[in-house]
């Protein structure tokens, strides 16, 4: 039981709790307490110092908004934004329940009436923000992700492919997000045309900038993971005769499954960075437009907001990354390498 | 009688910036069934590329192999490779990579249950059945070298190539997984091909020794009949005059004839 909890939680990345499991059942308790120290002290410590020197820095600086925001203030942002999410909801139901109760009058008054039901349209709150921003970001990675790991695989296994697109991949790399969204934006606008669209131009715009950005490093990774196949393996392939999708399936994909979840790591990362500002241009309601509208509003407290989200977007990053990290460590066959 | 297996005046020429260059030169060899041929040189004189055209990876420039009456021109489950570094799929644990072999050969051929029982056997032919849930990476050199020999066993092959299947282990453990080698070769009567640079593992385990000339165009030096009676004890062989003699002379052939010349 003990060691299913380390097990999983050195798969999960959370090391820091397993002096705390060891702690629990007794095991060696100074070492625990020294391993505790040393795990969750230091960052700690780390941590503490870092907000110290915010404090004092922020407190130097006077900007147009007024003063640069401390902690304090950010923390202050945050339960404001949390209590606001509570009241819109608050409002919403309010609101249903106001037109139920219209709704019943006109009914018991004349049962033919037409009785309108409209959805709520209030402004969307911070959580919802958060959400908008999850699932964008996740749309747009699984378009590259469902076009970069196929086109690795054949690339990586055609010399003559992977010369073709090296080039090309070479030069769409490096364009930024802020340069492919106009053109995006346009494209959309153009060939997006629906009366009942199942979703807005601006999601589809912002999705659309995330998969031209984070396509790229799955393919590398994937084209390379492909092409660097122990000869051997693709050799018993040959002797046992597979056919190429048997030999695509059961021998390249499998064996380059640490290269692939490298490149899609990689590919994520750059897909929520990419996120944030294709939604402050194209103005998808997710936290790059939340940033924007603190930004233009320009009250005393838009700093202190829009550090909340930087803040929200740091973490919210590092945890898409643990779970990609998660993923790869179990899909990966050789538990022994170190992946960080 | 036309032989089991007859390499018939194989020559290969690999392209290179210079023009072509002659890695085999005519090299001819005949092969009975049940026959454990082995082929000895110093490195680089092509004993692998032999192996390799035979097993149908390579394509001989000119001449050809013919097995069974049949010309090879490409890779077959009728020719089972057994690779120097043994490889296994990392991720398919020991009773799956034999699996895999089975399924893809005997598909259509063995139901699901004489499959599984085809696999089981194999692996207990090479003493593996206590790991036969592990991966790879959970298993000693010596014993991963076990499973790449039960997959190759497992595909019923016509001729059993090994390029140096034991190059990569130590001592204790070779010697250990040439007396398995012997025992399966007893019961089975395969026909085998093995490419060795070690001389005590040539001249125990073969009836013939197949030595060759230093490359470029390597070929054919001498062949040496090695008819020690069988089963053969290592311990016996070893004050034996008779082995002895094969010993010196693969020796002398490799160190005196065709001595490799050090830059």
């Amino acid at each position: 039981m003990k060691d299913k909890i380390i097990h999983f939680l050195e798969v999960t990345g959370f090391n820091w709790f397993i002096p705390l499991v060891k702690l629990a059942t007794g095991d060696s308790p100074s070492r625990q307490l020294q391993e505790l120290a040393r795990m969750v002290g230091i960052p700690l410590l780390a941590l503490v110092i870092f907000l110290g020197l915010w404090h004092v820095g922020a407190a130097k600086v006077v900007t147009s908004l007024g003063q640069v925001p401390g902690p304090v203030q950010v923390y202050e942002q945050a339960t404001i934004l949390v209590d606001e999410h509570y009241q819109e909801r608050e409002k919403e139901v309010k609101f249903h329940q106001r037109q139920e109760v219209r709704n019943a009058a006109k009914l018991a008054k004349n049962p033919d009436a037409e009785i309108k039901v409209r959805s709520y349209t209030g402004k969307e709150t911070y959580f919802d923000q958060i959400l908008t921003s999850l699932w964008t970001v996740f749309i747009g990675f699984l378009i590259a992700s469902l076009i970069a790991v196929p086109v690795g695989v054949i690339s990586g296994l055609s010399n003559t492919l992977y010369s073709a697109l090296n080039p090309l991949i070479q030069i769409f790399k490096p364009i930024s997000p802020l340069a492919w969204l106009p053109i995006v934006t346009m494209v959309v606008s153009a060939v997006y045309v629906s009366t009942d669209p199942m979703f807005s131009k601006s999601f589809v715009t912002s999705a659309i900038t995330v998969t031209l950005c984070s396509l790229w490093p799955t393919l590398i990774n994937t084209a390379v993971g492909v092409s660097s196949i122990d000869k051997d393996l693709i050799n018993v392939g040959r002797v046992l005769r597979l056919n190429y999708v048997t030999t695509v399936f059961k021998i390249v994909i499998p064996s380059s499954i640490p290269m692939i979840f490298t490149g899609l790591r990689i590919s994520l990362g750059i897909g929520w960075m990419v996120l944030i500002a294709a939604e402050m241009l194209a103005q998808n309601p997710g936290l790059g437009k939340f940033v924007w509208d603190e930004f233009q509003n320009g009250s005393s407290s838009s700093l202190g907001r829009i550090m909340v989200a930087v803040i929200t977007i740091g973490i919210l990053g590092f945890m898409l990354d643990r779970i990609m990290l998660t993923m790869q460590k179990f899909f990966s066959y050789d538990k022994n390498a170190v992946i960080r | 009688m036309e032989k089991y297996l007859n390499i018939d005046h194989v020559s290969i020429d690999f392209p290179t910036p210079n023009g072509p260059f002659r890695a085999l030169d005519d090299v001819s060899l005949k092969i009975d069934k049940g026959e454990f041929v082995s082929i000895i040189g110093h490195s680089g004189c092509g004993k692998s590329t032999v192996m390799n055209i035979v097993g149908g990876l390579y394509q001989a420039t000119q001449g050809g192999v013919i097995l069974e009456g049949k010309e090879v021109n490409e890779p077959g489950p009728d020719r089972a490779i057994v690779f120097q570094n043994h490889s296994l799929f990392p991720w398919l644990t020991a009773y799956e990579n034999v699996e895999l072999a089975v399924k893809s050969i005997f598909k259509g051929k063995k139901s699901a249950a004489e499959m599984k029982e085809w696999i089981n056997h194999n692996i207990e032919l090479v003493h593996m059945s206590h790991a036969k849930d592990k991966l790879p990476a959970e298993l000693s050199g010596g014993m991963k070298q076990r499973i790449g020999i039960a997959r190759a066993l497992a595909m019923e092959p016509k001729v059993l190539l090994m390029d140096e299947p034991f190059g990569a282990l130590d001592a204790l453990t070779r010697a250990h997984l040439q007396d398995s080698l012997m025992e399966i070769q007893a019961d089975l009567n395969n026909t085998v091909i093995m490419i060795t640079h070690d001389v005590d593992e040539a001249v125990l385990l073969s009836d013939k020794i197949v030595m060759m000339t230093n490359g470029p165009a390597a070929t054919i030096g001498e062949v040496l009949e090695v008819d020690l009676p069988r089963p053969r004890q290592r311990l016996e062989l070893s004050d034996d005059p008779q082995y002895n003699h094969f010993r010196s002379e693969v020796i002398h052939f490799l160190h005196e004839r065709h001595a490799r010349k050090v830059a």
